[in-house]
């Protein structure tokens, strides 16, 4: 793999729509047809009422950081490179048990080791940005 | 007619290699060998073993070790999935075999050589991500270490438990370890200091919030109650097993349910004291499985010990420490300070502290709960003497 980090197989039948949709900017989220319950991470069946039909709906992008950690060595030579660097969770605005992983970043296109750790609070609100690696696009955070 | 396996089966023979990093044999020797000291443990011979029971992540298979400690006809073998929640299930396996007749001598064992780098299993780069680690390898959140300190975070601001707390947990199995001769940290002493000066590893878990990388085996032989009685060693009965996956659950990265710090621990203690004669307030001596010391406040609260959100202060005044601690645990050193062998090794030391062997014996524990991983689908005994 040429940039070393490791990557979502985008092609994948039951998340490919969730990947296309970061590549369009778009942050969705599974929704049953059925009985409207969100799901994530996607699923075919929905496990509220069993349904196979959903619909991939358009979120605000916005949440809160729900919780975080400080990455340090030892770890895979291209992450290694970043360290110490942010991983964080965060609570969606729609619904605070929809949560997604990423990073908190300090500017759109920034690296995941800009923000001090030291003043990142569990709670603060958070917006989405998309960044690119090899064919995927991420989704990463920054402060609202 | 009582169905359950209460009391039905017995731990009669446990066997280990030493414990190291290095180690020339290979995974499937270093089984045979603790298979082998296990059955002359009890004093039984290879062929009288029917059953087998494997960790599903075990690289030696059922037929090898069939074929190379010369076992007998296998009438009944299985494997338990998910890594560190494995161990009790094994042993719970292999109970429910011999109690239901589909084998009268089972063996449950772990055999693993971690402090080979190409062991780490997040090591992985050569192909994309499917399944669940594609919503959190990306982002750099690679190894188990960063997967339960994201846990840790979360539960330390909803609950006000520190890093103090976690020390605790840490200087308390170093203690005990430091008893154990063979234990790896044995002659390696530890103090709080030690404990807050060590570098990070994903904060806000330290080194010394992790287990040890470990090559080693251990086994177990379980037979019927009534046959136990006849061999060498005192029985130590299975008296209670569960295993659970939790509703919603997802493997170690368990952020996406309703609430993720009600860990598997919940589900798998209902089971477990519903079949039992014992409640946590009767049981004085634990295994609790440790590969991140945050697990056994967690642990403590799932199991009962004391109400949500109390575990990281039930670890205060030496509640872990033995002999005068509330509930002294890991009493050989645990995964943190004796050896990470995926967890068997605790099942090991519910045994020896059911027989008196312990080298952190606690005086007078009639039953001894162990557990397997908190954080992944999981399992758990309770051993009574």
């Amino acid at each position: 793999m040429a940039s070393g980090f490791l990557l979502p197989d985008i092609e994948d039948d039951d998340t490919a729509p969730f990947w296309q949709g970061t590549a369009r900017g778009q942050l969705l989220v599974q929704a049953c047809s059925a009985c409207r319950h969100r799901r994530m991470p996607p699923r075919p069946m929905c496990p509220a009422c069993r349904s196979l039909q959903h619909t991939w709906m358009p979120l605000s992008g916005r949440g809160t950081l729900w919780s975080y950690v400080v990455a340090h060595p030892p770890l895979l030579p291209a992450y290694q490179s970043l360290a110490p660097y942010n991983v964080i969770t965060v609570a969606l605005d729609e619904d605070s048990q929809l949560r997604l992983v990423g990073n908190l970043v300090a500017r759109a296109d920034g690296p995941i080791n800009e923000v001090d750790p030291a003043t990142m609070r569990i709670g603060e609100p958070v917006r989405v940005v998309f960044q690119q690696v090899e064919d995927v696009f991420l989704p990463r955070w920054m402060r609202v | 007619m009582d169905t359950t396996i209460k009391d039905r089966t017995a731990i009669v023979g446990i066997g280990q290699t030493r414990f190291g990093k290095g180690i020339e044999a290979s995974e499937l020797s270093l089984a045979c060998q603790a298979i082998s000291m296990a059955i002359d443990d009890a004093g039984l011979a290879p062929s009288a073993v029917d059953g087998l029971v494997m960790y599903s992540m075990e690289n030696g298979r059922e037929v090898e070790v069939a074929r190379n400690v010369g076992l007998g006809d296998i009438t009944y073998f299985g494997e338990i999935g998910y890594g560190g929640g494995a161990g009790c299930g094994t042993v719970g396996h292999a109970a429910m075999a011999v109690a239901t007749g589909q084998c009268d001598v089972a063996v449950a064992w772990r055999a693993r050589k971690r402090s080979a780098k190409g062991s780490r299993p997040w090591a992985n780069v050569n192909q994309r991500l499917g399944g669940a680690t594609q919503w959190s390898r990306p982002f750099g959140l690679l190894r188990p270490v960063d997967e339960i300190a994201m846990l840790t975070r979360r539960y330390m601001h909803e609950f006000g438990a520190t890093r103090d707390h976690l020390a605790n947990v840490a200087l308390a199995f170093r203690m005990h370890a430091n008893r154990n001769p063979n234990a790896t940290m044995y002659e390696k002493k530890m103090t709080r200091e030690d404990y807050m000066q060590a570098r990070w590893i994903s904060e806000p878990l330290c080194l010394f919030d992790n287990c040890l990388e470990t090559d080693g085996a251990l086994a177990v032989v379980i037979v019927s109650a009534e046959r136990a009685k006849d061999l060498k060693q005192q029985p130590v009965y299975v008296h209670s097993f569960a295993q659970s996956i939790p509703q919603q659950h997802q493997v170690m990265t368990n952020y996406f349910c309703a609430d993720p710090l009600l860990g598997p621990s919940y589900a798998c203690a209902r089971l477990l004291w519903r079949r039992s004669d014992f409640q946590p307030k009767d049981v004085r001596v634990a295994q609790l499985y440790d590969a991140f010391s945050p697990l056994i406040p967690l642990s403590l609260e799932g199991y009962g010990f004391c109400e949500r959100g109390a575990g990281a202060a039930f670890t205060n005044d030496g509640a872990l420490e033995w002999p005068n601690g509330r509930l002294p645990t890991n009493t050989a050193g645990g995964g943190m300070s004796e050896a990470y062998v995926h967890g068997f090794n605790l099942v090991l030391e519910g045994v020896r502290q059911m027989r008196g062997t312990s080298t952190s014996q606690v005086e007078g524990a009639e039953s001894c709960l162990v557990t397997s991983g908190e954080g992944v689908p999981t399992s758990a005994l309770l051993l009574r003497r």
